[in-house]
């Protein structure tokens, strides 16, 4: 995803961004790679957690061995542009596996880019993404799957929920599928909706102030993101975060 | 511990309550009953604080404070209850979680010391047990796969963990069965039955009231309370229908 040239509007991966940001840190580092051998487990997870005002833009380049299984976690909050790309090639019988949230107030663009390819058959792909956009935040999620011909009994899906907390806030959900295989399965939904007012009175008529209701609202709404986080300490530190987050944009 | 006095309220600019007045001291159970559409559920919402619930007129006083001064959640800390004729649904949010949560921020409100982790499950597990509901029930999320029954009972552990002054419980008997009934009623005589305690039952039909027996019943028709008398009058009002008491 690493170009020379800076990129422009005109490419669709990068249609949402807030290009300025990226023209003060360009060009951006090399992609990180991650081969996950043939029968293998792996785990990652990216924490972007840029400084107020700076931009970070983080690409990972993925590829996934016959019957193995990569486990990905994103947290995205910080910077005035936070953008994580990841590039997946999944071989037989693999699986990827994406748990993302957007936490993002003020004037960040926060961005998830995800390219999953089916190549090989009987691989399996799932994403899930949760965003809570306050203020004048710009949240996005592209999401591209390609199935390639000998790709058959692909299983894949794409899921998105958004929380906007303002009416100034946006969000881009935007789902790609690009199917050469006849026998695939893909799924991909993506729903935008404002905290429940009914379940505010509600919490606020057992005495919660509404800085409490809402934060513990949005916590349900972004659970389960990481739920699937297998090292411990790792999990509590994007739930930490992600709280931390949400308390200051309450 | 309840003064309202000539209250006018609106909703989408439409007059609902008109003129209504009602006292109700500590120790008092009260029942309003009266037709569809009468205000009864407005009343109980105007009272909580709902949003889009527009006091116009008249006052409220709450244990000498003025009620419509508070918001919503200062209005639960100062020890007021509202029981909901529907239970609001919340995935996510685990019961215990809630009320947890619902009970210190009160707490915090009023200067007092929070319960720690094993202090709200102990209490948890009593007011449980007393409404018979399963403290598995409490695990799962807000109301969310609860039969109608299920929901009132769980409204009503709310009750006796938040341990409110006042409740005023709005169609609590609505979908429930003769012996869930028996068992909500016992569990508001339980938790509220007190001197220091007040109740206002408002519902349809006089059949909660076998089992909560109220000092006063009063009739609500066109958002004005109509008539006022002792438990006889809910059984004039069950034998006679609504029309010939409001008319006499």
């Amino acid at each position: 995803m690493n170009a020379l040239t800076l990129p422009t509007r005109a490419r669709e991966e990068w249609r949402y961004s807030d290009l300025d940001a990226v023209a003060a840190i360009w060009p951006t580092p090399a992609p990180t790679r991650i081969d996950v051998a043939a029968g293998d487990a792996a785990h990652h997870h990216m924490l972007q957690d840029a400084a107020d005002g700076t931009a970070a833009v983080h690409d990972y380049v993925v590829t996934v061995g016959d019957g193995a299984r990569c486990d990905f976690h994103v947290l995205n909050i910080g910077g005035r542009l936070g953008r994580v790309t990841i590039n997946v090639k999944l071989g037989k019988g693999s699986h990827f596996e994406l748990g993302g949230a957007i936490l993002g107030s003020g004037d960040q663009t926060l961005e998830i880019v995800t390219s999953v390819t089916h190549a090989q058959p009987d691989a399996t792909s799932g994403q899930t993404i949760r965003s809570i956009l306050s203020q004048r935040a710009t949240g996005s999620y592209l999401g591209k799957i390609a199935v390639a011909r000998d790709a058959q009994r692909t299983d894949a899906f794409q899921s998105v929920k958004v929380m906007l907390l303002d009416r100034t806030a946006t969000a881009n959900a935007k789902p790609e599928l690009e199917i050469y295989a006849d026998d695939v399965k893909c799924a991909h939904g993506a729903t935008v909706g404002e905290l429940d007012k009914a379940a505010l009175f509600y919490m606020a008529s057992r005495g919660m102030d509404p800085a409490t209701a809402k934060t513990l609202l949005l916590r349900s709404f972004v659970a389960g993101v990481f739920d699937s986080v297998a090292d411990e300490a790792v999990r509590e530190t994007l739930e930490a975060a992600a709280i931390a987050k949400l308390e200051a944009m309450v | 511990m309840l003064t309202i006095d000539t209250l006018t309220n609106e909703i989408d600019g439409k007059a609902i309550l008109k003129g209504l007045s009602l006292t109700i001291n500590a120790g008092e159970i009260h029942a309003i009953m009266g037709p569809n559409g009468a205000g009864k559920s407005t009343l109980a919402y105007t009272l909580g604080g709902r949003p889009g619930y527009e006091v116009t007129g008249g006052t409220a006083t709450f244990d000498g404070a003025d009620l419509f001064d508070l918001d919503p959640h200062e209005r639960a800390a100062a020890g007021l209850f509202l029981g909901f004729q529907y239970p609001v649904e919340i995935p996510g949010v685990s019961n215990l979680q809630f009320l947890r949560e619902s009970l210190n921020s009160q707490k915090r409100a009023r200067g007092e010391k929070e319960l720690n982790g094993g202090e709200f499950i102990r209490l948890a597990k009593e007011k449980a047990a007393l409404l018979g509901l399963d403290m598995d029930m409490l695990k799962r999320p807000v109301n969310v796969g609860f039969s109608g029954g299920e929901k009132k009972r769980a409204e009503m552990v709310q009750m006796g963990i938040l341990d409110p002054k006042l409740a005023i419980l709005d169609e609590t008997d609505s979908g429930l069965d003769i012996d869930a009934l028996k068992i909500v009623g016992a569990g508001i005589n339980a938790i509220m039955r007190k001197p220091d305690k007040a109740v206002l039952l408002i519902t349809h039909y006089q059949r909660l009231l076998d089992y909560v027996k109220p000092d006063y019943v009063h009739v609500l028709a066109g958002g004005r309370i109509v008539k006022s008398g002792g438990p006889d009058l809910a059984l004039e009002l069950e034998r006679e229908g609504y029309a010939e008491v409001v008319a006499a």
